[in-house]
């Protein structure tokens, strides 16, 4: 007996995605992973997984899949994303983002429109019995490998599964985590900001940005006011780190992301900070974006309080009660007042 | 002197100069050596290219500050010669089909198809760089007599394994790819193969020649390599 996920409908790029591929960088193969890591690690954590394993990435509009395994918990992360579950009988339930749910045979599930973000996340408890390339699953369409058959999902596939059946258990939520878009972006300046105008650098740190509808997996070409270079715009190429910021001949702007190539040959004028990439991971063609430069001592120093809060984020979960009735978003929406129920419900849920 | 940049808070470049040049290579990739060696925890992985090396870390586990530190003890006494050459020797079918831009590059450089396939093919190149597509090799240094801009207008598909010249490199297309380089042929050797262990074939520090193969014996070696069994072997170090 196997256990899988049926496509039924693919959606707009599904790509199964972890934290990426390191080590390869040096023979051409590029990171790749979660273009919004900590909605991925979010969807991991309240389906009881490994921050980093695997999930669907979804992009803008979701798929419609079939549960061909005894049960499956899923859950999903990324704006603010949405599960409808439709029975066999047709009936219809709706699930929000960040909260678990359990599928029986039969039961399809579809993630719509994603509003809020670019992309979000469908964790599955137990996570898909694929082999990984090169240390993980994550999907490089470009060079078609890792994920699934290295490509997008397609109708028809089926996705295997790790878990046949998953537990009978209290479904649990992740309240109080933002995963939508931010205008601010926090960047460190450099390694090549000496090839621009003392202007040049004034113009990007004060000027409004949009992002362009040139913007994927690999990176994103932002429109706006021109950048002018002192000493020309081609150098001997050398590395890219998640989140360089190129600048080409034409002056405008190229943020570097997940897909991008281990190395090339524009200056780059600032990277952004590894804790404000998730947002750019999450930014849709229109949205505004001004830059903030700091050192890079405090971008360590946010980046170090980051890793803390993300270890301790299963510590925040709460149970939702069965009956989909959910208590504690009730209390903090101030609507309940007085008489507390079902008080066993609501625990802190320890993994 | 080596100069030690930021670049974000997860990696760190040290830059040795601006211009492709034989000695800053092999200086990085004595640098590149010397930080694997050193297993400090925290660092990721490392890429070097032509002038630098770029330090991939985890500000988690460790600083800029403190990274800086360890790889400026390393820069001092850096031998230039700590790395230990492979020679790849690449059957390659030159002209016809398989390097449409033989004939062109010949008129180009006012030599003769049979002289250009000799002048390519006597040299022994130095991997530079492996970047821009899985296992693309950045090879030099191309005889200059051969060296020609890149096509003004790039071909939208190049088959993989052309083998292909520009300015003063040579290179391997990996896979499919749009690109800009001059075809002069085709080598059944796979750069990049997702079915080995080690996908990749060519490691910067490698060196690199092609060997002019019959249309024929191509054709039966690219047989193999489509069914995986090309096992093509380095012929140890040349130096």
């Amino acid at each position: 007996m196997t256990a899988t996920l049926k496509v039924i409908q693919p959606g707009l790029s599904t790509t199964v995605q972890d934290l990426g591929r390191t080590g390869g960088q040096r023979f051409g193969i590029p990171v790749s992973g979660a273009a919004d890591p900590i909605a991925l690690r979010a969807a991991n954590v309240v389906v009881g997984n490994a921050q980093g394993m695997a999930g669907l990435e979804i992009v803008l509009m979701g798929p419609l899949l079939e549960v061909q395994a005894d049960s499956v918990r899923v859950a999903v992360a990324g704006g603010a994303a949405s599960i409808e579950i439709t029975g066999e009988g047709g009936e219809v339930r709706r699930v929000p983002a960040l909260q678990s749910a359990r599928l029986v045979r039969g039961e399809r599930l579809r993630v719509g429109a994603v509003p809020g973000s670019a992309v979000a996340y469908l964790a599955i408890e137990g996570g898909f019995d694929l082999a990984p390339f090169q240390g993980s699953l994550s999907t490089y369409v470009r060079g078609g490998f890792g994920g699934f058959d290295g490509r997008a999902l397609s109708d028809g596939d089926l996705l295997p599964l790790r878990h046949l059946e998953v537990d009978e258990r209290s479904e649990v939520r992740l309240p109080g985590l933002k995963l939508t878009t931010q205008s601010r972006i926090r960047v460190v300046l450099g390694p090549q900001d000496n090839y621009f105008t003392p202007e040049a650098i004034k113009t990007f740190l004060g000027a409004e940005y949009t992002v362009s509808h040139e913007a994927d997996r690999m990176g994103i070409r932002l429109d706006g006011p021109k950048l002018t270079h002192t000493r020309g715009y081609n150098i001997v190429s050398d590395g890219i780190a998640p989140g360089a910021i190129q600048v080409p001949g034409n002056g405008l702007p190229i943020i570097l992301l997940a897909d991008r190539q281990s190395t090339g040959g524009y200056p780059k004028i600032a990277t952004v900070i590894s804790v404000d990439l998730p947002a750019l991971g999450r930014a849709s063609p229109g949205a505004k974006l001004m830059f903030d430069a700091v050192t890079v001592e405090v971008a360590q120093a946010l980046r170090r309080e980051f890793g803390v809060r993300m270890q301790a984020l299963a510590a925040t979960l709460i149970a939702v009660r069965s009956d989909g009735f959910d208590l504690a978003r009730l209390m903090s929406e101030n609507l309940v007042s007085g008489v507390i129920d079902g008080q066993d419900d609501v625990t802190m849920f320890a993994l | 002197m080596a100069r030690i940049l930021a670049s974000g808070d997860t990696a760190l470049v040290v830059e040795f100069g601006d211009t492709i040049d034989r000695d800053i290579n092999d200086r990085v990739l004595a640098l590149a050596d010397r930080i694997e060696q050193a297993a400090i925890p925290g660092v990721v992985e490392q890429v070097p290219t032509f002038r630098s090396l770029m330090v991939h870390y985890d500000p988690e586990v460790l600083l800029f500050a403190e990274l800086a530190e360890r790889v400026r003890g390393f820069l001092s006494g850096l031998s230039a010669k700590a790395h230990v050459d492979r020679l790849w020797v690449l059957p390659t079918c030159y002209g016809g089909d398989l390097g449409p831009d033989l004939e062109e590059v010949a008129a180009a450089t006012g030599m003769s198809p049979e002289d250009v396939i000799r002048t390519h093919s006597a040299e022994t190149y130095h991997v530079y760089v492996v970047g821009f597509l899985p296992g693309w090799p950045y090879m030099g240094d191309l005889p200059a007599r051969l060296a020609l801009p890149r096509r003004e207008i790039p071909r939208v598909k190049v088959p993989m394994g052309a083998v292909c010249i520009a300015q003063r490199m040579t290179g391997i297309y990996p896979i499919e790819s749009p690109g800009g380089w001059h075809l002069l042929g085709r080598t059944p050797v796979r750069m990049f193969d997702k079915r080995r262990s080690k996908p990749v074939l060519l490691t910067p520090g490698d060196s690199v020649r092609y060997e002019p193969v019959t249309r024929a014996e191509y054709d039966r070696l690219e047989a193999l390599a489509e069914n995986g069994e090309l096992d093509l072997r380095p012929q140890g170090a040349t130096q």
